[in-house]
């Protein structure tokens, strides 16, 4: 029991965390609020269940060629809509909600509203603490924290990381200093989508694909953003792993209690915000004029 | 007696039959109110009810997010908790309809007011986040609940709202004009009488200032989130009562989002806007399903139609057809008939000459 605790809610916070440092980062660099960002998790899936079992491509190539799909369907979103109105925050809010709608009513017209499974990459498993656990799961910790990781590296140690940083801080400066806001942005969002696709392909094989698997991520990636704080990467990591840990205890100590995960995750976000608003490890602004 | 009516003919004809929009208002009510004379159809009446009641939704969410600025991304909060407690009050203490309605839009306001605790210190996108939250944690506690409230399949065996199918179309769509007209006149911000509908545009548009020049901003956001709460509470009572079923449904992340729809497609920021929304995509919809293939690409539509309404027209329809057939004047800011080219009242030149 421990052990599945332990291991399950490692596994969901890591997810929880790929998925939510992605939505938080095309935030606060475009200050997009992409509710389509589990959409994006939700097509890799896909794209991976059609390469594998419909078309029997490989493992390895159909996995870089999901996630290559879904960052350049990314892309084209943003070229095509967000950017174009991307002066109302609603608006852009608006469109990424109808393109959530949008993607989910494709699959489901394409496949039907059922449940499939993705083969797993790596069959077996483990003893670990008297549990036994799948190689998948210790894949997908793995891969979680490598990711993390990565990206770590990418935003303080790159050029375009400091750039992306600097693009966050301030975005007049920054276009003064020479840095093309419009190509940042682009970059950040492709990097945000490419996230949640990596996420979508280590979890495909975990959960089952079906077109609706968005609605449940969605919910805790935007509890675990905002309980993080906006703007802060490492206050959503933490976040993340909180309401990892609590769905995985709420499920596996009250039985039969699948619809609570989401209600307990939001309420903590909604005490957390009751006492403090900005969010864990947000920063508090003056009130800013909008 | 003859002059009193000379001054409502005048009246009549300076308000509304010099403002094509009024007068498209006015054949529109008309419409609605004789349609039970036309067609006694079934299947027509409860999609204009259903219709009716969405219009009604839709207006609720404008007053609050369109006018004040309170993105509320989980209005169906209201519209469920007032289905719910109306239900309730009708099942266990077998109260009749025209009790249970206005309780549960009190439920309403009271929910609107927990809500809006939260939004005196958030402001917008956490705002958003949180409200969204609301019903989803309310999901859940129905389903942990499922003798009390039905769980999953909700309440059913409600009291019919009237004995009748035309009464009950007599009585929502007269609670939905009424309604319409109240929320109306509490957001005209050039009403004479009500100072609230310029307030909430200050709260909006810049809310340091308007506290800044005295205005209690927390209790009017508090205000809007009653009011609001009350409307969308009518409309969930109604309905309840109207299909005779409370179900989860009522909560559903979907349902809030399609209030948003059915008005940023009408015009947000006008309560027409809501309301035409709901009327044009509702039916269209509804007929659209009839079909086996609109089965299948309602949705799809309707994204598509959200994604074009705000890149090509981001205003709304409404807005939209207004401007093509009303002109302000720009000295005394009289509303004319686009085909003027002289203002009504101070005969100013509606349009720069032509050279």
């Amino acid at each position: 029991m421990l052990g599945d605790i332990l291991i399950n809610g490692l596994m969901a916070g890591g997810m929880f965390a790929i998925l939510a440092v992605g939505f938080s980062l095309i935030f606060g660099v475009a200050k997009i609020l992409n509710m389509s960002h589990t959409a994006f998790y939700m097509i890799t899936a896909f794209l991976i269940l059609i390469g594998v079992t419909l078309l029997g491509f490989p493992l390895l190539p159909s996995l870089a060629g999901s996630i290559a799909i879904t960052m350049i369907l990314g892309i084209l979103c943003f070229k095509l809509f967000f950017d174009r109105v991307k002066e109302h925050q609603t608006a852009v809010m608006i469109i990424s909600v109808a393109l959530a709608m949008l993607f989910q009513e494709i699959f489901l017209l394409a496949f039907g509203g059922h449940y499939r499974g993705v083969p797993p990459f790596i069959t077996g498993f483990a003893e670990i603490l008297g549990t036994r656990v799948s190689y998948q799961h210790l894949f997908a910790i793995g891969a979680s924290a490598l990711i993390l990781a990565g990206l770590w590296v990418l935003l303080s140690r790159t050029k375009l990381g400091i750039a992306i940083r600097a693009v966050a801080e301030d975005r007049e400066i920054a276009n003064l200093m020479g840095i093309d806001l419009s190509r940042i942005f682009m970059i950040v969002m492709a990097i945000s989508v490419a996230l949640a696709g990596l996420a979508g392909a280590v979890l495909a094989p975990i959960y089952m694909v079906s077109p609706f698997m968005w609605m449940q991520p969605l919910v805790i990636t935007l509890a675990a953003v905002v309980l993080g704080g906006f703007g802060s990467i490492g206050g959503c990591v933490i976040a993340s792993f909180i309401l990892g840990y609590t769905e995985t205890i709420v499920t596996f100590l009250v039985p039969g209690s699948t619809f609570l995960r989401g209600a307990v995750s939001l309420s903590i976000m909604v005490l957390v915000l009751l006492i403090r608003p900005e969010g864990l490890f947000g920063v508090a602004f003056e009130e800013e004029r909008l | 007696m003859r002059n009193y009516l000379y001054l409502l003919y005048g009246w009549v004809r300076g308000e509304i039959f010099a403002i094509p929009g009024r007068v498209i208002a006015l054949i529109f009510f008309i419409c609605l109110l004789s349609a039970p004379l036309i067609t006694q159809e079934p299947y027509y009446l409860r999609i204009i009810i259903f219709a009716t009641l969405y219009a009604l939704f839709a207006a609720s969410w404008d007053l609050l997010a369109g006018f004040t600025g309170q993105l509320n991304l989980g209005h169906a909060l209201f519209f469920g908790v007032a289905a719910y407690a109306a239900a309730l009050f009708n099942k266990y203490l077998h109260l009749p309809p025209w009790m249970t309605i206005p309780v549960g839009a009190i439920a309403a306001v009271f929910v609107g007011l927990i809500v809006g605790i939260p939004a005196l210190r958030l402001r917008g996108f956490y705002l958003a986040l949180v409200t969204l939250s609301f019903p989803l944690i309310l999901t859940g506690l129905i389903f942990m609940f499922p003798d009390f409230t039905g769980g999953e399949m909700g309440l059913s065996d409600i009291a019919r709202l009237s004995s009748s199918g035309t009464l009950n179309y007599f009585i929502i769509v007269i609670v939905f004009a009424v309604s319409t007209l109240i929320m109306w006149k509490f957001t005209d911000a050039g009403s004479k009488i009500l100072r609230t509908g310029v307030i909430l545009h200050a709260i909006r548009e810049d809310e340091i200032a308007a506290r800044a020049s005295g205005i209690n901003t927390t209790g009017y956001k508090l205000l809007a989130f009653a009011v609001s709460g009350f409307f969308a509470g009518i409309a969930g009572g109604l309905y309840v009562h109207f299909i005779r079923v409370a179900g989860p449904s009522t909560l559903e992340l979907f349902f809030s989002f399609q209030a948003i729809l059915w008005t940023v497609f009408g015009g947000i920021t006008t309560i027409y806007g809501a309301v035409a929304g709901a009327f044009i995509l509702y039916p269209l919809v509804e007929i659209m399903s009839n079909y086996p293939w609109g089965e299948k690409v309602r949705f799809i539509f309707l994204a598509v139609t959200l994604i074009c309404t705000l890149l090509f027209m981001p205003e709304g329809i409404t807005v939209w057809v207004r401007d093509k057939i009303e002109v302000k004047c720009p000295r005394c800011k009289l509303t004319n008939i686009y085909m003027r080219t002289h203002c009504r009242a101070c005969r100013a030149s509606l349009r720069l000459e032509p050279k």
